[in-house]
């Protein structure tokens, strides 16, 4: 046994201990809802498809808040990105409202990027700040009342309904996975985002144009947001007001749970997909159990200490 | 000397543009206002600014040692559902029980009167700076980054506010909350001081708002000694190069623990007003998340670095005023509710791209990257 946990890399344990807490909740919610409706919904197929149909969603933005948290940023602006792609979506319409969705989110992220790598503005304010300018600029749009504006018929195809039984969602969700896999693991750019996220003078140095980089990863997180927003609008079939707000703290959440490390560059993107699973299960296990929102809260918190205090310890400052 | 001062100066830059954006909007506000420079307005505008000012102090201290501490909305709201429990001023006191997994659990009774209500505020403010020793606790010890860690224990901390309040509600006392709310002249009258607050003496200082006088006090005696101690020292030497201060013996780990617990007492007595304020305890989590995030504009607006080491906590008050003012100001010159929150991003995007434009000047493309 010790010899198997030295052998698994720095980068490698927090993902198993993840997994196996995900084994843990299932276990947990089966005997729960075995003992109370003799019944094991958690372990039927479709339960879980349909739980991670509505984790696709938090899967997507989860890999753009990846991108950003590598480099040791944080884009606080994703709620509104994703409510602004989901809402310029379902008000154009037709088949430009998909491109002009994630058009938004490039857009926010090349602003956010410009900000924090060009204007040296620490990401976590101006995020926070171009998230206000969203909010306004929707609000403003919308005259603060939901949108009458219903998404189209291909953004619903996207979201709702299913292929062979495996819902759409879930294609787009493995299709950025992949995506991203590669761009973190078999591309330049990858090399030199866990470069940036280690120490960005150095990065600098060795001739990376690390602010070129820089830009190009907030772009990436808002666009997934916008991707996430369109999905969103196509599942819920429209837009409404404040529906990227559930998904920012989870985000990150689910990013640092899978072993990423909130100072970057360090973590793996398999950590992060294992962590929407862990999320997404721990939501519905405790809806299943009817928990009030104040105990969902307690537990989400705790949890995700006791996760960190498992694995996510830094080190002692010694010199 | 001129060139100490010139030294000072360009130190403290960023809190002496706070100061004087803020005199300058402030004063532009007033002649704009029709009932300008008069005690109401400033009364208004004392109890609209008090919260996120503390709110601002919190947040100032766990930058300053290079920490953000994502919690102290949810700290403040947890205080204040406290507090709509334990200063009802009911005289026979308030019953106090606790239903959990449907036990039902009487816990004795709370005292009334007056000595109840300063029993009341001293646990509130007992609970908020526990609340902030746990965080502190949790990034010392267990070694977590504070803003995940605090972001974790933020969401235990709102989690109980919703168990306590799960729909806004309960009381504070009238009087207490006419007292903290209003000018010293009505603080002296309801508390019975000062002949009622008649006394001739008492007259040029009676149309002082209360909570700006609550602001002073705690910048002076909580804030200012703090940093002149030993550990507030400690403080700014973390945050500015932490293996630094561990190898000249500072204590480093108490340092850390300290601000966060600074922290708790600062966002404890923001949601003690809140309280009084609004008499209810209301969960509200939008609201905690908005004051939180407000707390770390004001940090950076009142010229305090997040990367931590330079700034200090009257520079956030001062910006907490600066973003509060600008709220005002719609108010004034009917802008439509509806585009405030663009205004308001656009304000602060702009003040920190202008604050930020000192890049362009930098020859050495190193130096961006500390």
């Amino acid at each position: 046994m010790s010899s198997a946990s030295l052998s698994l890399s720095r980068d490698d344990r927090p993902i198993l201990i993840a997994a196996l807490f995900i084994l843990v909740i299932l276990v947990a919610g089966t005997v729960y809802t075995f003992a109370r409706f003799g019944s094991a919904p958690l372990l039927s197929p479709t339960y879980l498809l349909q739980q991670l149909q509505i984790g696709a969603f938090l899967g997507i933005v989860a890999a753009g808040m990846m991108m950003v948290i590598l480099i040791a940023q944080i884009d606080l602006s994703v709620p509104w990105t994703l409510a602004a792609a989901a809402m310029m979506a379902t008000s154009i319409g037709g088949p430009l409202a998909i491109p002009v969705g994630l058009g938004i989110g490039l857009l926010v992220g090349l602003i956010n990027g410009i900000g924090v790598a060009y204007l040296r503005v620490p990401s976590m304010i101006f995020t926070l700040g171009v998230n206000a300018v969203m909010r306004g600029l929707m609000v403003a749009h919308t005259g603060g009342y939901a949108p009458q504006t219903a998404a189209t018929d291909l953004m619903r195809m996207l979201a709702g309904d299913r292929t062979l039984g495996i819902p759409n969602a879930l294609f787009v969700w493995a299709a950025v996975s992949v995506l991203v896999t590669i761009v973190l693991q078999r591309t330049a750019l990858g090399r030199y985002v866990y470069a940036i996220g280690n120490k960005e003078a150095a990065a600098y140095l060795a001739g990376v144009d690390t602010r070129r980089i820089t830009v190009i990863c907030f772009v990436l997180c808002g666009v997934a947001a916008a991707l996430a927003g369109v999905l969103l609008a196509g599942y819920s079939t429209k837009a409404y007001q404040g529906m990227g707000d559930a998904y920012l703290l989870p985000s990150i959440a689910a990013v640092v749970i899978g072993g990423t490390n909130i100072l970057g560059g360090r973590g793996r993107y398999l950590g992060t997909l294992i962590g929407v699973v862990l999320i997404v299960l721990l939501n519905s296990v405790l809806s299943i159990m009817d928990m009030p929102e104040a105990g969902r809260q307690v537990i989400y918190g705790l949890v995700i200490i006791f996760m960190l205090l498992v694995y996510g310890r830094g080190e002692r400052v010694t010199s | 000397m001129l060139d100490d001062v010139a030294i000072r100066f360009r130190q403290n830059i960023g809190i002496v543009t706070a100061v004087l954006l803020f005199a300058v909007l402030y004063l532009l506000y007033n002649f704009a206002h029709p009932k300008g420079f008069s005690s109401a307005v400033l009364v208004q505008n004392g109890d609209e600014i008090f919260a996120l000012a503390m709110l601002a102090m919190a947040q100032t201290v766990p930058v300053l040692a290079s920490g953000l501490d994502l919690s102290v909305g949810a700290v403040m709201t947890m205080v204040g559902c406290f507090a709509s429990y334990l200063l009802t001023g009911v005289a026979d006191g308030t019953p106090l029980h606790l239903e959990i997994f449907g036990l039902h659990l009487g816990l004795g009774t709370f005292p009334g009167g007056v000595s109840g209500i300063l029993l009341g505020i001293a646990v509130c403010l007992a609970i908020g700076t526990l609340a902030g020793f746990i965080n502190g606790c949790i990034v010392v010890y267990g070694r977590i980054q504070p803003i995940i860690a605090t972001l974790a224990t933020g969401a235990v901390y709102i989690g109980i506010a919703l168990f306590l309040r799960p729909t806004p509600g309960g009381k504070i006392d009238e009087d207490l909350n006419w007292a903290m709310t209003n000018s010293l002249g009505d603080f002296a009258a309801t508390v019975h001081i000062f002949d009622d607050g008649a006394a001739s003496w008492f007259a040029p200082v009676a149309w002082i708002p209360v909570p700006f006088v609550l602001l002073i006090l705690i910048a002076l005696l909580v804030w200012v000694p703090f940093r002149r101690s030993v550990l507030g020292r400690a403080v700014y030497a973390v945050g500015s190069a932490e293996g630094a201060a561990y190898m000249s013996g500072l204590p480093i780990d108490r340092a850390k623990i300290a601000a966060f617990t600074l922290a708790g007492f600062f966002a404890g007595c923001g949601g003690l007003f809140l309280a009084i304020q609004t008499s209810s305890g209301n969960a509200d989590i939008p609201q905690a998340g908005a004051y939180t995030l407000n707390s770390i504009a004001s940090v950076v607006i009142g010229g305090t670095s997040l990367l931590g080491g330079t700034g200090s906590a009257i520079g956030s008050i001062f910006g907490a005023m600066v973003l509060r003012v600008i709220s005002f100001f719609f108010r004034i010159f009917d802008i439509a509710p509806l585009l405030q929150p663009l205004f308001e991003g656009l304000i602060l995007l702009a003040a920190v791209s202008i604050g930020a434009l000192g890049v362009l000047r930098v020859k050495n493309t190193l130096e961006l990257f500390r």
